[in-house]
């Protein structure tokens, strides 16, 4: 069985965001890390290899700054590599990438992170099985396969839904699906003999481009409530902020 | 050269989303002087897609079929592909729910379309069309220019006022050809959640972490959500330990959720919880710790032990809405 994990090279949750002349986010200072979504994606696609064989290529679309984070996820376990050469514009360009890859290699299962944590767009699974004619799963919570179908469960709107399909499928990794795993020192190791192949970007349309930035408004300070007269707090609420 | 929008609903009943995405569309229409369409697929009740026309609908293309109750993601694509071809639409709205998530981005590809999804307010222009939308998990904003010919814009719940007009709209029947083969995605179960108000649909959200001490002491968080028809949620270490569900844990890394008012109980707020909350509109912090960084992000706080302050909090919303109903 062949995987593709796509993985994305994110600032660190903890980064405090910084903006330069608002045109894109200033790295001065941020650790990039392996978006945690496609890390969960990525373990899951390592447990289900290990009981039922086959291989796992990660895949990014980004820059040469981008290879500390793929060696990493060849660290936790991935057989090989590849980096498409180019930045991520947007999340089409990178489906379209990713699509001409999985055209060429032919691979069984595609995953991807519910969303990044960067742009918080939740695009690039959705679009991929689209371009690719296959069958997608968003927002997956658990996922097994057995032979040439998967059932796969994702989040719904008040609640979980079970579904099947047959493979090839793309699906997006939210939470649960499995925990991350901790590179260990053989992976590590042998993480820098594996092979990253580095690809030319192909021609593709721009259909959106991000033009500004800027930070979200200053929260006003925090009106402070004494302990002693708690139900100040709920007639605050009511008659001030108007929410309950 | 209609505005084309998704109008999801959940076993036939529209929810407030869907009336926000068409108050959305309704109002994009009448800046670009055109009209919107909305399209229903599944068993809402003709009244109910009349009363859409309320929100700024002025039609409904519908389409029943027992076998589309739930979410094939190829297939409502296809279904939404083809109202927008009937309709000439160049601007296609979408909640950007779970379903949401699943469909905006099939959607735009098979239209050839520039999808912004997450989008927070009305396009800022319409030619360039701009829309603004979070980035960084709601530690920035970003001004997102679509250049395509087609817009898809996917508006994030609780972010855009409803229209509250008197019209009706006028329904349609969408004639789609549903063939066996096409139905790639089976649905085998739904399992609902436990709790009585959805998390990512709850217009107030309690939520509690690790300052609760031990999952025993959460009656008086749930007593709480009650009095005030809020659902619940708890932080990471509280979901990781056990004692909470995950499906509770709302941050970076767990569900995002921008509620009307979002109370946080012994949270100390850590910037990965706050990226999942930033969204709401009002957030009430109770903590022991005055130094919590919580406070920062707060609109009201109180410094204090939360098994002293919770159980009045009940008994005072309990008598606010004695007094009000």
């Amino acid at each position: 069985m062949k995987f593709l994990v796509c993985i994305s090279n994110v600032p660190d949750t903890t980064t405090k965001i910084v903006f330069a002349d608002n045109k894109g986010l200033n790295p001065a200072g941020v650790q990039f890390i392996i978006n945690p979504y496609d890390e969960i994606a990525l373990t899951r696609a390592l447990e289900i290899k290990e009981a039922l064989g086959g291989t796992v290529t990660v895949i990014n679309v980004g820059g040469a700054g981008t290879e500390p984070n793929i060696r990493k996820a060849l660290a936790i376990g991935a057989d090989d590599a590849i980096r498409i050469n180019a930045e991520p514009t947007d999340a089409f360009f990178v489906a379209a990438q990713i699509a001409e890859v999985v055209k060429k290699n032919q691979y069984d299962v595609i995953l991807t992170g519910r969303e990044s944590i960067d742009y918080n767009g939740a695009q690039v699974a959705g679009m991929l099985a689209e371009i690719l004619g296959m069958p997608g799963v968003t927002v997956a919570t658990k996922l097994d396969i057995a032979g040439t179908q998967a059932t796969v469960e994702r989040e719904i709107d008040g609640g979980k839904e079970v579904v099947s399909l047959s493979l090839p499928f793309v699906a997006s990794a939210q939470k649960g699906m499995a925990e991350p795993r901790i590179p260990n020192m053989r992976g590590i190791m042998t993480a820098r003999t594996k092979p990253l192949t580095v690809l030319e970007a192909v021609a593709s349309e721009m259909h959106t481009a991000s033009v500004a930035y800027e930070l979200p408004p200053a929260k006003q300070a925090c009106k402070m409530i004494s302990p002693d007269h708690v139900s100040e707090l709920v007639d605050l609420l009511h008659s001030e902020a108007k929410v309950i | 050269m209609s505005v084309l929008v998704f109008a999801e609903n959940w076993e036939g009943r529209f929810k407030k989303s869907t009336f926000e995405a068409i108050s959305y569309a309704g109002e994009i229409a009448r800046q670009m002087g055109t009209s919107a369409t909305a399209v229903v697929i599944g068993n809402a009740s003709d009244e109910d897609m009349k009363a859409l026309g309320k929100y700024g609908a002025s039609k409904v293309l519908f389409l029943k079929n027992d076998k589309l109750n739930t979410l094939e993601p190829g297939v409502y694509t296809s279904i939404l592909a083809q109202a927008a071809k009937s309709c000439e639409a160049k601007v296609v709205i979408i909640s950007y729910t779970y379903t949401g998530k699943a469909i905006a981005p099939r959607i735009a590809v098979r239209l050839k379309g520039g999808l912004v999804s997450g989008a927070i307010a009305l396009p800022t222009g319409l030619n360039p069309f701009t829309v603004r939308k979070k980035c960084f998990s709601g530690k920035g904003l970003t001004d997102v220019v679509v250049n395509a010919e087609v817009k898809v814009i996917a508006i994030t719940p609780n972010s855009y006022k409803l229209n509250t007009g008197t019209g009706e709209a006028a329904l349609e029947a969408l004639a789609f050809t549903l063939n066996d083969g096409d139905l790639k995605v089976v649905s085998k179960e739904i399992k609902k959640s436990s709790g009585k108000v959805a998390l990512t649909e709850a217009e107030i959200v309690v939520s509690a972490g690790r300052g609760m001490k031990g999952p025993e002491n959460w009656g008086m968080i749930e007593q709480l959500a009650e009095a005030l028809g809020a659902a619940t949620a708890c932080s990471k270490p509280v979901a990781d330990m056990g004692w909470r569900p995950h499906h509770e844990h709302v941050g970076q890394t767990g569900i995002t959720i921008g509620p009307n008012l979002y109370i946080a109980i012994g949270i100390s707020g850590a910037i990965q919880h706050l990226a999942g909350v930033s969204s709401s509109k009002v957030i009430v912090v109770i903590n022991s710790d005055a130094e919590a960084p919580f406070f920062k992000a707060a609109d009201y706080g109180i410094v204090g032990d939360a098994f002293q302050i919770v159980p009045q909090l009940v008994e005072a919303v309990k008598r606010l809405k004695a007094a009000h109903n």
